[in-house]
């Protein structure tokens, strides 16, 4: 095994994703693929009213349909409070939530589950079913959530972990370093700003989906479109009061999930389906039910604070967020905690730094996971207000950023004061390449260039140009909680079957994977035979979500290999009657240096099957991250207004990332690329809107638009690769550092432009338009 | 009522019913690349192609194919050969989770068997309506493009 970067053979290559040719032929691999015809349909009564008791239940006319199997609603099931983000144990987001209740929390909300036989029963048992409800005043400005006059979202009794639920306060977070406010006073330069980050939604084009039937056994399995097999099998454990060996979670293929399937939401429904019939079941989410009834980004504001001195260096910053869970607290501490932890210590020279947050309750629909988990929120008023202090002082804000952010070697007491729900670990950027990213993304963009050659006095009469720069800085799962696991068990033909708990959902974590498996065992990448997510027959892993699998997943598979390695070395050494020292693993043999002689890995495997000294090669490795290593980022925007209506068009997009080593450039490519999209779409039109009383008005891909392939320019994702050392193989993450930037990027871009400063996204053309008549 | 037609090349005699949806039946009868992304004819993942024209099969009733040819990706490419399209994916990197690419190729099927040769503005055009959410898009562009090019070659 090397850690010389220049001699790897299978990581860094652009390998085949495992899973492509079964994908690209249509195979019947995805959730939904595996629903038998037969099975019972299970469906949603949603809730009216934004809040509401019900009162009173009806099942009698619903139940009289031909093919409608049962009615269950919260007088069928206990009282059970848990949560149903899909976190480890033990969860740091409150248990308030029970699988079915009697009190509606918003438009949309789970008031009961029709099982029948057939879709068309099942509708028109949703519409038969008489329930009356005793309705409520909601609340669905999170701005006066807090306020004393404001409706209670949470007053049951049973639930735990709320922070203050007669404020409608989910969680609550404070730290500070330094005197803040000193600092704050004696500093010349001073920025104080706020910016609106949206209620837009992850829109993977698979919707939520689950199948579950009883097995021969009589023991409950799940297929299930999951980011978190494991946590799901905990968690329903709990609810089903159902003992974990009594339930199988299985994921197949995912299509994709950005964080909207962390959570445990049609499993739950399914289960409990299922084990009241004791039949097969299936229940899919429409679109509409995947926009409302999963998750959505925290909206929040934000508010920073900074002082500087006038040669630019910031001496302090103070970040208040203000973050909207909607009406279940799922992920709400940590996501706001990750708004501070994974944007503050990227400008670790202050000498003070101060992080509040409040999680609110409204009737709106739940928040919860979503690519970038916190940090893109916090990074819009952070690089957002930075770019201020450099308009304040006239500056280049590259330069102004660049000066005042981390480097290799560096740290930040935020890494130890600040974990995920908890506290953190100290740690230092032992790989950061930020500086060459910036240096790449600057010349490949002609940053200095676009910015004198754009801007307000060189608009034409129809157009204006701008540009606009951001840093970015993320994690590689959450240090000390996050654990993955992964077997690896030896053929006689010489392949491999790598058993992995890490959940890829779309990514080509199964292809990094064994790409790193091969690495380790010197072998190509075709002999390792990849199964990942199957409660039953993979070992544990936290799954898909924090930007955990290359590295701690990653890892996991590293230990698995070495240990596998050297169980060869050892069986080996007892074939060639010699020490162990004096047999060597070479291009898949076995070789005894002594005299030479070396077996094939199937010749050798035949002899550990059927030779004298009997035994079967299989190793389990594992891994818990004692830091999470930052991948770090710089992007650079131009964007084109249009004067006569106030659109605003990316024009192009470079991002310069360092993930340590790529393992598969093409695959982190196109997590940069995605997410850059993803981002973009957010900056210009994602959200979800409501109406007065909470109906959502947008819940459907007519209406909320995502970026289609005409409508944002060029995009590049560049790499300034590092060698991260406790890395596998020098890897860091990927997967979602690339949503961070391009938001702020953009109202950057957009400042330039115009003189125009804007704290609201999606920035929508009226709203330029508007701010564009009033300056003319 | 029964319906007679041919799916990727054989014929098939189906029972529907009035008002069912082309994706419903072809997804009960096997064909499960065909996949629901909206049901409301804003995504593209169920695209397929009914006499050679791609169409959202979620937004056509079963009843209105009697007598017409579907065509599916299950019709594409063996496991030893894959079709040029497919092939041309892969080695694109044209995808992540893949939830997409069924819709997409065959609306890209469409687009090469047109008599004209598309620009990549034009391509880009044509397949709006096939959203993707995991990938950039480029890669997908750039598959196509490389195909365009082959057909401009006669290849």
């Amino acid at each position: 095994m090397t850690n010389d970067p220049t001699r790897f053979r299978i990581v860094g290559q652009n390998k085949e994703k495992v899973d492509a040719r079964g994908l690209l032929r249509g195979k019947p691999v995805f959730t939904e693929d595996y629903f038998p015809k037969d099975a019972l349909v299970v469906k949603i009564v949603h809730s009216p009213y934004a809040h509401a008791r019900i009162a009173r239940i009806d099942k009698s006319a619903a139940l009289g349909i031909p093919g409608v199997v049962d009615i269950l609603t919260h007088e069928d099931v206990p009282r059970i409070p848990y949560t149903r983000a899909g976190q480890g144990y033990p969860e740091p987001s409150p248990y308030d939530t029970v699988l079915l209740d009697n009190k509606m929390r918003f438009v949309g909300d789970t008031a009961a589950l029709v099982i029948a036989e057939n879709e068309r029963a099942a509708r028109m048992a949703v519409k038969s079913l008489k329930i009356d409800y005793e309705v409520l005043e909601p609340v669905l400005d999170f701005e006066k959530s807090m306020s004393s006059t404001a409706p209670l979202v949470h007053d049951e009794k049973d639930s735990k972990g709320i922070y203050e639920p007669s404020r409608n306060i989910a969680a609550h977070y404070e730290m500070a370093i330094g005197d803040v406010q000193e600092l704050l006073a004696r500093s010349p330069v001073q920025i104080e700003t706020s910016y609106y980050y949206p209620k837009s939604q992850q829109v993977a084009l698979e919707n939520h989906c689950t199948y579950a039937y009883m097995d021969p056994m009589e023991r409950l399995t799940i297929i299930s479109s999951t980011q978190v097999p494991f946590h799901a099998r905990r968690i329903l454990s709990k609810i089903l009061q159902t003992p974990p060996g009594k339930i199988r979670v299985i994921k197949p293929r995912i299509g994709s999930g950005f964080g909207s399937k962390q959570g445990i939401i049609t499993e739950g429904y399914a289960a409990l389906a299922c084990l009241k019939t004791g039949k097969p079941v299936r229940l899919s989410f429409n679109r509409e039910e995947t926009f409302i009834n999963t998750y959505t980004r925290h909206d929040m504001r934000v508010t920073v604070r900074i002082g500087a001195e006038l040669d630019g260096r910031v001496n302090v910053i103070d970040m208040y967020a203000l973050s909207n869970t909607g009406a279940y607290g799922d992920h709400a501490l940590t996501v706001a905690m990750v708004c501070g932890s994974k944007t503050l210590p990227l400008y670790n020279k202050v000498q003070g730094v101060r992080f509040v947050t409040d999680i609110v309750y409204t009737n709106l629909p739940n928040a919860g996971a979503y690519r970038g988990y916190g940090a893109p929120q916090g990074l819009l008023a952070l690089d957002g207000a930075l770019d201020e202090l450099a308009a304040r002082l006239n500056r280049d804000p590259l330069e102004i950023k660049a000066i005042n952010s981390i480097r290799q070697g560096e740290t930040s007491p935020i890494f130890q004061i600040m974990g995920e729900g908890r506290e953190g670990v100290p740690q230092i950027a032992r790989s950061c390449k930020l500086g060459e990213c910036i240096d790449i993304g600057k010349n490949a963009f002609d940053w200095e260039k676009k910015r004198k050659a754009y801007g307000w006095d060189r608009r034409t009469s129809e157009t204006v140009r701008g540009v606009g720069c951001a840093l970015a800085m993320q994690g590689s799962g959450i240090a000390k909680v996050d654990m993955a696991s992964a077997t690896l068990k030896m053929n006689d033909d010489g392949t491999f079957n790598l058993l992995v708990g890490a959940t890829d959902l779309g990514t080509g974590s199964d292809t990094i994977l064994s790409q790193i498996a091969a690495e380790a065992l010197q072998i190509p990448v075709e002999k390792i035979i990849v199964f990942s997510s199957d409660t039953d027959v993979t070992p544990f892993d936290v799954g898909a979500y924090a930007s955990s699998t290359t590295y701690v997943s990653g890892n996991a598979v590293l230990d698995a290999a070495k240990k596998v390695k050297a169980s060869i070395l050892r069986a080996a050494a007892g074939i060639f009657e010699t020490d162990v020292e004096k047999v060597e693993v070479i291009d898949g043999c076995v070789k005894n240096l002594t005299d030479g002689k070396t077996l094939t890995f199937a010749e050798f495997c035949t002899l550990c099957f059927y030779g004298a000294n009997h035994q079967q090669i299989c190793e389990t490795g594992s891994y818990v991250g004692e830091e999470s290593p930052i991948p770090f980022m710089a992007t650079f925007m131009e964007i084109e207004i249009d004067l006569k209506t106030g659109k605003v068009t990316p024009i192009e997009t470079v991002s310069v990332v360092d993930c340590g080593t790529a393992l598969n450039p093409a695959l982190a490519k196109g997590q940069v690329e995605g997410a850059t999209l993803q981002a973009l779409g957010t900056a210009l039109f994602e959200e979800l809107r409501f109406s007065e009383t909470g109906k959502p008005i947008n819940a459907s891909l007519f209406r909320y638009k995502i970026l289609d392939r005409c409508s944002f320019g060029k995009i590049t994702a560049l790499f300034a690769e590092s060698y991260e050392p406790t890395g596998p193989f020098g890897a860091k993450s990927v997967s979602e550092i690339g949503i961070d930037t391009p938001t702020v990027a953009l109202l950057n871009a957009v400042y330039h432009a115009t003189g125009l400063r804007f704290h609201r996204l999606p920035l929508g053309s009226e709203t330029v338009f508007n701010a564009l008549k009033t300056k003319q | 009522m029964e319906i007679r037609i041919i799916v990727n090349g054989a014929e098939k005699r189906w029972n529907v019913e009035p008002g069912e949806l082309l994706i419903d039946v072809l997804r009960d009868n096997g064909y499960k690349s065909v996949k629901k992304g909206c049901g409301s004819a804003d995504c593209g993942t169920c695209t397929v192609l009914l006499d050679g024209r791609a169409v959202l099969s979620c937004s056509v009733f079963a009843a209105s194919v009697d007598g017409k040819s579907i065509e599916t990706l299950e019709g594409l490419g063996s496991e030893q050969q894959l079709h040029p399209i497919q092939q041309a994916f892969l080695d694109a990197s044209a995808f992540q989770c893949g939830f997409c690419a069924p819709g997409l190729i065959m609306a890209t099927k469409e687009l090469l068997e047109k008599e004209t040769v598309l620009t990549e503005d034009q391509i880009k055009r044509e397949l709006s309506g096939n959203l993707c959410r995991c990938t950039g898009y480029e890669n997908q562009v750039k598959a196509i493009g490389g195909l365009m090019e082959k057909k401009r070659e006669g290849k």
